[in-house]
């Protein structure tokens, strides 16, 4: 077992793990942040995507003591601080960007960093950057369309 | 202005803030005291005859409190199929026992044999692999392929079926004789060979469940990720566990999509309510994606030889059609309905043909169940009959378009009773192909190619004109068709005292908004806010009952049940106005929230009396009961038949083959609406699966019976980059007749009507490029498929 210590949406946080925990198993499991999904075994479907230091990372593909000293932001430390939605959280209700709502916390992780990186991103530089975070109820319109809408973009396809 | 509350209106989802925030509750969100791990013992052959099972070394592992094998159920019942079938001689389906494990054989690569049960998940994995490694199991020739399986009498799934042929069922046989009479005399036949490719759901969230035992009441919870709790309970109870209905709790909470593969009652969920039980502990399971792909039942796999004989001039006069289905190892709930009911009496289309025959031989093979998936027969019915009118069309250099409204049953005709057994109660093809047309802009096409043209891409148009029954129940029709049960659905309708509501409602949502647009129609019924109504779905033990959400039934039945509880609390709530305003019950009128007596200004408000109803003092309690609650249950008439035009446009690069979908338009007739913005997110992800089926999925098992694509590194699942927005439309409605809402369903409507749209486009593009010797190429139409078709 590792001792490990680690801020998760602005705490300071510490645990003991084994060293082949997942960080997804260490926020789920230790720390009972169930926001972050499990949808899939091969780091393919984006569901478990956190931030660690700002950059989106599937967070079934680290070592929860590979994020040991990290600063990791989940979907549940997103909300403003008087806990009203972000603007990305915004857009995703008010576009319809969601159905089941299962793959939807690591959606909208990966689209704040996208955003971040790219605040003015064309449709297509959306879609690209989504490719790793799969949906199967939205048939990603919607998704797209809270995306550029976060950006403040107009959405003309319709 | 739209509408900002009830009925009609967008309202933004009240369920989105949990799911957004990270606050919802799936199943393997939970967390229970003292709980323990299950891992299920996965066959990894195909077929094979189990010869010992020593679980003596696994059992001794660190932390392993408890193991199973088939034999610890081989006493207990089978989960049925709810279907039953004849075969064309009048015999009945051959239905093998399907168990809570698998005992004697195994039937197909992920067939469970066995469980442990640990205090850890890694203790119980570990102690599962010991177990598969001293297990002995005789492999046996795999059975793959439907016809040879068919054929070959000597190698079988289930040792009492001779053929692997669950049925042979016609449909409708009577018409049989009539129709190859038509065949006989045609101008024209076009005869089509195609497979609608087996598809795995693949909901974002695997299949996961928590079993409880409480033994000092006796009581059974079992939480389960599933489309229909109570459908579940009553498969546990009834026929599986033997538990006493009335001792078992089933809560779906959050579900984090269905599609069809959560509607079926699965043998993990038997096996943690065991466990639970043995150890009085609570035992949990959660699928691991890989166990997904080889234990969900899967979708489609039909092999479908369709043949449309008409008029020089295009005018339909026969369709026939022989299809094999694959059911896989074992009939799952829906399975036997799926291929038949769902399939062959779509199979008219929404045209005034006057002959169809519909043959379908269901098989077994050492593959996963197959049962409904999203849309569920209806879309293998669409895409044989669109693929073929469009081969026609090409064959005989007819416009597609006009075809089909040459073709179409008009306005006028309805109702329309069709030759495969349904009476469709309105609609209007025409309009629906009108506004597709507009929407597609097709005058301007013939610019638009000469535009892909210059780019060295090939362009091309597919029209895709669809219908489906749905919302289902009608249980006096899906008895006389076979099913084993009504189909029936329940609301209770529960006013407080302070006059908010809580809806109980057997329908579930697992993301269809049903917490959004459930309070609209009650809000808009009762004018009261939206906001002061709450659903309650997805635990039996707060619910009359239900029977879940697939065939998009949820507003066409249940809401209709909904609708009429409304209608008892009106009545209810004119009984105490009555009384409180003292005058006659024939008087009180109710509108925008108050009861008033007709003709003068004397109202109480719809609070007022929801109070008085809990703390009466001076009711006259003979004729008057307090309280306002109100149950109903709901059988409608016949299916609700949404219908509409889906046109397609692609480019195809003619040097690698890849197809990319570039514009899709979408006009349905889905009835009344309730919620605009949920219609077409529901229309998004069904076009987004329909796309996902035409040109990326397959579900691929080797002749030894390997799941080749067993995870999503080798299952093409649809990305963002993979589609484009989708341009919807549902204004051309025909509400439906026979329910007080107007509504059809919309859940399906996408899955349905796309995947031909977009074939269709692919072969147009090949055509206007010059390969007119390519008339079909089967889906996924991948870039290999369609550089071999045009390479020859």
């Amino acid at each position: 077992m590792t001792k490990l210590s680690m801020t998760v949406n602005g705490k300071a946080v510490s645990g003991e793990v084994e060293g082949r925990t997942l960080l997804v198993q260490f926020l789920r499991e230790t720390l009972h942040l169930t926001g972050t999904h499990v949808g899939c075994d091969t780091s393919q479907c984006g569901a478990c995507t956190v931030h660690i230091d700002g950059k989106a990372v599937k967070s079934c593909s680290i070592f929860a003591a590979d994020a040991a000293g990290a600063n990791v932001t989940t979907i549940e430390g997103m909300a403003n601080a008087d806990g009203s939605l972000s603007v990305i959280q915004q857009a995703f209700q008010d576009c319809h960007g969601l159905q089941c709502g299962f793959c939807t916390p690591g959606m909208v992780m990966t689209s704040a960093a996208l955003l971040a990186d790219n605040p003015h991103p064309t449709e297509a530089e959306v879609r690209h950057g989504l490719e790793g975070n799969i949906c199967r109820c939205t048939g990603y319109h919607n998704i797209v369309k809270a995306v550029l809408t976060a950006s403040g973009q107009t959405v003309a396809a319709e | 202005m739209p509408k900002d509350y009830g009925i009609g209106a967008s309202s933004k989802r009240r369920e989105d803030v949990r799911f957004l925030t990270g606050r919802g509750q799936y199943t393997d969100d939970l967390s229970i005291h003292g709980q323990a791990h299950a891992v299920m013992v996965r066959s990894n052959v195909a077929h094979g005859k189990i010869v010992s099972i020593d679980t003596s070394a696994a059992a001794a592992m660190p932390g392993v409190l408890a193991v199973f094998t088939g034999e610890d159920f081989k006493d207990v019942g089978g989960n049925p199929a709810g279907w039953l079938i004849k075969s064309r001689n009048g015999e009945p389906m051959r239905e093998p026992k399907r168990p809570v494990l698998a005992h004697g054989k195994v039937r197909h690569v992920g067939d469970a044999y066995a469980a442990v049960i640990a205090e850890t998940y890694e203790q119980a994995k570990a102690a599962a692999q010991q177990i598969a490694d001293d297990a002995v199991i005789d492999e046996l020739p795999a059975i793959i392929d439907m016809k040879a399986a068919a054929a070959d009498a000597s190698n079988r799934v289930h040792d009492e079926i001779p053929d692997n042929i669950c049925f042979d069922w016609g449909w409708i046989e009577d018409n049989r004789a009539a129709v190859d009479a038509v065949f006989k005399s045609a101008p024209h036949i076009t005869t089509l060979e195609l497979v609608n490719n087996r598809l795995v759901p693949n909901a974002m969230e695997p299949r996961a469940s928590i079993g409880e035992y409480f033994p000092g009441t006796g009581d059974y919870k079992l939480t389960t990720t599933s489309q229909n709790p109570h459908l579940t309970r009553l498969l546990v109870a009834a026929f599986v566990m033997g538990i006493p209905e009335n001792k078992l709790t089933v809560v779906a909470p959050d579900v984090g999509g269905g599609f069809g593969s959560k509607i079926y009652h699965y043998g993990e969920e038997a096996l943690v309510l065991a466990a639970a039980k043995k150890l009085g502990r609570a035992v949990r399971w959660t699928a691991e994606r890989s166990e997904s792909f080889l234990s969900d039942a899967h979708g489609r796999d039909h092999v479908t030889k369709i043949e449309l004989a008409c008029e020089k001039d295009g005018t339909f006069l026969a369709f026939r059609t022989e299809t094999y289905a694959n059911v896989g190892a074992y009939l799952s709930n829906f399975s036997t309905a799926t291929p038949t009911f769902l399939h062959g009496t779509l199979m008219a289309g929404p045209y005034k043909v006057p002959h169809v025959y519909v043959n379908v031989k269901t098989i077994f093979t050492n593959t996963a169940p197959v049962d409904a998936y999203r849309g569920a027969g209806r879309p293998e019915a669409t895409f044989s009959l669109e693929r073929v009118i469009d081969k026609m069309c090409r064959e005989l250099g007819l416009d597609q378009f006009e075809v089909r409204r040459k073709n179409f049953i008009t306005p006028d005709m309805f109702p329309y009773t069709t030759p495969v057994g349904l009476a469709y109660d309105t609609g209007n093809y025409q309009a629906t192909l009108a506004k597709a047309i507009e929407m597609a802009d097709v005058a301007g096409f013939d610019k638009r190619a000469a535009a892909s043209k210059a780019k060295g891409r090939l362009r091309g148009m597919g029209l895709s004109t669809w219908i489906e029954a749905c919302g289902i129940a009608p249980s006096h029709l899906v008895g006389v068709l076979g099913s084993r049960v009504g189909l029936y659905d329940a609301a209770t309708v529960r006013v407080n005292a302070t006059g908010n509501i809580s809806v109980m409602v057997g329908a579930h949502s697992h993301g269809q908004g049903h917490e959004t647009v459930f309070p609209q129609i009650v809000a808009e019924r009762l004018g009261v806010p939206e906001s002061s109504v709450e659903i309650v779905h997805g635990d039996t033990s707060k619910i009359p009952f239900g029977m879940g959400s697939y065939g998009s039934r949820s507003l066409a039945v249940c809401g209709v049940a909904m609708n009429k509880a409304i209608d008892k609390i009106v009545a209810k709530g004119k009984k105490i106005a009555a009384h409180m305003l003292e005058a006659s019950e024939g008087d009180i009128t109710f509108e925008d929230g108050k009861f008033s007596v007709a003709g003068t200004d004397k109202a109480k408000t719809f609070g007022e009396i929801a109070f008085s109803a809990y703390v009466p003092h001076n009711y006259p309690l003979e004729t008057l009961e307090p309280g306002l609650e109100e149950t109903a249950f709901y059988d409608p008439a016949n299916f609700t038949y949404p219908a509409g035009a889906y046109i397609c446009e692609v480019e195809l690069d003619p040097d690698t083959g890849k197809v990319d979908v570039v514009a899709f338009h979408c006009a349905d007739d889905f009835g009344n609406i309730m919620n605009p913005m949920i219609v077409e997110g529901q229309v998004h992800g069904g076009v987004g699966q329909g796309i996902g089926q035409a040109l990326l999925e397959n579900t691929t098992y080797d002749e030894n019976g390997q799941l080749l694509t067993g995870s999503f590194m080798d299952y093409a699942m649809p990305r963002a980059s993979d589609v484009p927005f989708y341009n919807v439309d549902y204004s051309c409605q025909t509400p439906c007749t026979h329910n007080p809402l107007g509504v059809k369903g919309c859940g399906e409507a996408g899955a349905i009507g796309s995947p031909p749209a977009v074939v269709n486009a692919v072969i147009d593009a090949l055509h206007r490029g010059g390969m007119t010797h390519v008339t079909h190429i089967n889906m996924p139409v991948s870039p290999g498929r369609v550089w071999q078709a045009i390479n020859g």
